[in-house]
């Protein structure tokens, strides 16, 4: 049979979780860390990181638009998809997520958001014409008090919502984790180290995404880079991504250690199928790399200019690392015969409803909605109070 | 042809009664039947079983199943004899590297066995139809539950197709019906077994090496069987409460 060694179950020789299903936590997990960058702010009073808070939130919130999408779309019959929340199954993970999702995106996102952009959509709500008023307008949700007092609540209520929105991030993604750990079918998935090497690896695909996308717009407003700011972001992205890199080391060494009935063949595919995008993409070129151009910035004290470049490079290493663990976790799950006895290989479709292009433009689409919501709620002060002038 | 009046008034009513079930088309479903008075299984005699193929053809035929799918399977296992090197030493224990085929699910058969040493074995594979089934545990909405007589069957009118219940079967039983776009598995025939018959893959063994069991039913052979052979169920580690039993399973079998 062709791409087929060894052998596999007649039903195993189709995989049916596609790139799809790799985008959908390599997304959720953006959103997730984007959202611990901002509550860094928020909640542990890091204000070198000030000038991302906004941006962080945006990003948290474009992502998190475009992460049902991949799942949706996989589905042999999207449309019943809503069942989900009308008749969940009680011990199934994955009925978790309609309801996981919608408080996060409700309770959490859309609200800190609005909270914190209140008296900007009450002002903008006044100053702006046409469609552009009527959409703030509906914005302000009939909410226009913008006394001191009010933005005092305001601020406390963030608080507590930013509070509540950590472990909210923690449970949207480690319930991703949970997904794939808690299949004891599949030794490649079942871990109850996943959800957490999930969360940690999100955390640093989160961060990374924002400085990236912080330095990007920076200088495309032409504005100079924060370096305090980058500098800080830097060094969290380096301690959590010790702790990611750590956790899935140990994994590992758990793995190669303990050599239970599913280790030679396992220990084969990492060998072959996944060498690429595993050991070269995910733990050398994404993780070893990038950790020791951080490392570097931690110890030597480097020129502005030298660490923009690392920071821009390990991120985006990071990043190419963080979706490669991705794709490991879900292909690589799928490659290999519960009979321990052979190996299938996955086709990359392009133009289907689970190929190449869908999944590119996927990827995109979060970029398109937060340039929306980044011209809608400007995340830059200066701009905020500038906007009103240029709608005149 | 003549017909008497009294040859007439015997096939009127003959007649009527044949119009009768050809109106009706497939039988009703047994009314006698309680679901609460069974508990179904199947036991596979390793020892009896030929290798034809003709559980899967009768199951592809009696279910609909699409090409390149299967409800029901049978592998080929080859344990060679422990193999040694020049130098005299074991080189790979044959228990954990069978050689294992399925061509076509063993729809047609295999091919004839090459390999003089060693021990060939079939071994037929379907749902376990599991008591503590991992993948009724996971699907999302419920579309697949066990049924109260303990089958695993799929709501197809319900079923999203997401595929999580295919990754957590830990024997291959699932798939995604390529055009239906719903899980798809063994239902046990409950079409035919709710209505007294058996299975169509028990029905069409030609060796009596598939047998459907009813758990609950005293009077059952499957107890008396189970007393006196040594009977095992697929990756017992998985504790799935599985109830696909198998006599004399070679310990290389997963």
């Amino acid at each position: 049979m062709s791409g087929v060694e060894g052998y596999m179950y007649p039903n195993e020789i189709t995989l049916y979780w596609s790139v799809l299903i790799v985008l959908y936590p390599y997304i959720t997990g953006l959103v997730a860390g984007a959202f611990i960058l901002a509550s860094l702010e928020r909640v542990f009073r890091v204000e070198a990181v000030k000038p991302t808070y906004r941006l962080a939130l945006l990003t948290a919130l474009a992502f998190l638009l475009v992460a049902p999408l991949p799942l949706v779309l996989h589905l042999g019959h999207p449309f019943r998809s809503p069942e989900m929340y009308f008749t969940p199954h009680s011990t199934s993970a994955m009925a978790m997520f309609g309801y996981v999702y919608m408080w996060y995106l409700m309770a959490v996102l859309v609200f800190e958001i609005w909270l914190d952009y209140r008296r900007e959509i009450v002002l903008l709500s006044q100053s702006s014409k046409g469609l552009l008023r009527m959409i703030y307008k509906v914005m302000t949700l009939g909410s226009t008090n913008i006394s001191p007092r009010s933005l005092a609540i305001d601020e406390r209520v963030g608080w507590i919502v930013t509070l509540i929105g950590i472990p909210s991030a923690f449970l949207l993604h480690g319930y991703v984790g949970f997904i794939f750990g808690s299949i004891k079918a599949n030794p490649w998935w079942s871990s109850p180290l996943m959800p957490v090497v999930f969360i940690f690896s999100a955390m640093v695909s989160g961060v990374a995404g924002v400085m990236l996308l912080y330095m990007a717009i920076s200088k495309l407003r032409k504005q100079t880079i924060d370096m305090r700011c980058v500098d800080t972001i830097a060094m969290y992205m380096f301690y959590i991504f010790i702790i990611d890199f750590t956790l899935e080391m140990l994994d590992l060494v758990h793995r190669i250690y303990e050599a239970d009935e599913s280790f030679r063949s396992l220990d084969f595919m990492v060998h072959t199928q996944l060498y690429f995008s595993q050991i070269v993409l995910q733990i050398g070129l994404g993780t070893i790399l990038p950790l020791a151009l951080l490392f570097l910035t931690q110890v030597v004290k480097l020129p502005e200019i030298a660490r923009k470049r690392i920071y821009v490079l390990s991120g985006c290493l990071a990043l190419v690392g963080i979706f490669a663990m991705r794709w490991n976790v879900v292909i690589g799950g799928q490659l290999f015969s519960k009979s321990f006895l052979g190996y299938t290989t996955y086709k990359l479709a392009l133009a289907t409803k689970e190929g190449l292009f869908v999944a590119i433009a996927l990827t995109l689409l979060p970029l398109l909605f937060l340039w929306i919501l980044v011209k809608l709620l400007p995340p830059w002060p200066e701009e905020s109070a500038h906007a009103p002038a240029a709608g005149d | 042809m003549k017909i008497s009046r009294r040859q007439l008034m015997i096939l009127l009513p003959a007649a009527a009664v044949a119009w009768e079930s050809v109106l009706a088309g497939t039988p009703e479903e047994s009314p006698n039947y309680k679901m609460s008075e069974h508990w179904w299984g199947m036991l596979v005699d390793i020892d009896k079983c030929i290798g034809c193929g003709n559980c899967v053809r009768a199951c592809q035929t009696e279910n609909d199943v699409p090409d390149g799918f299967f409800r029901t399977w049978v592998e080929r296992y080859h344990r060679s004899d422990w193999p040694m090197s020049e130098s005299g030493d074991v080189t790979t224990n044959p228990l954990i590297a069978p050689e294992v085929i399925s061509p076509d699910g063993g729809k047609e058969g295999f091919p004839a066995a090459t390999d003089e040493s060693g021990k060939y074995f079939f071994v037929p594979k379907m749902c376990n139809h599991c008591a503590d089934s991992p993948c009724t545990q996971v699907c999302p909405v419920g579309a697949t539950f066990i049924s109260p007589d303990g089958v695993v069957l799929v709501d197809q009118k319900y079923c999203l197709g997401c595929a999580y219940c295919v990754q957590a079967c830990p024997y291959g039983c699932r798939y995604i019906h390529p055009t239906k776009e719903v899980a798809d598995k063994c239902t046990l025939c409950y079409h035919r077994i709710t209505k007294g018959l058996t299975t169509a893959c028990c029905e069409a063994c030609p060796t009596g090496a598939r047998q459907l069991v009813d758990l609950k039913d005293p009077k059952d052979p499957i107890h008396a069987f189970l007393k006196t052979h040594s009977v095992q169920v697929l990756k017992p580690q998985m504790a799935t409460g599985a109830k696909l039993f198998y006599n004399d399973l070679d310990g290389s079998v997963r």
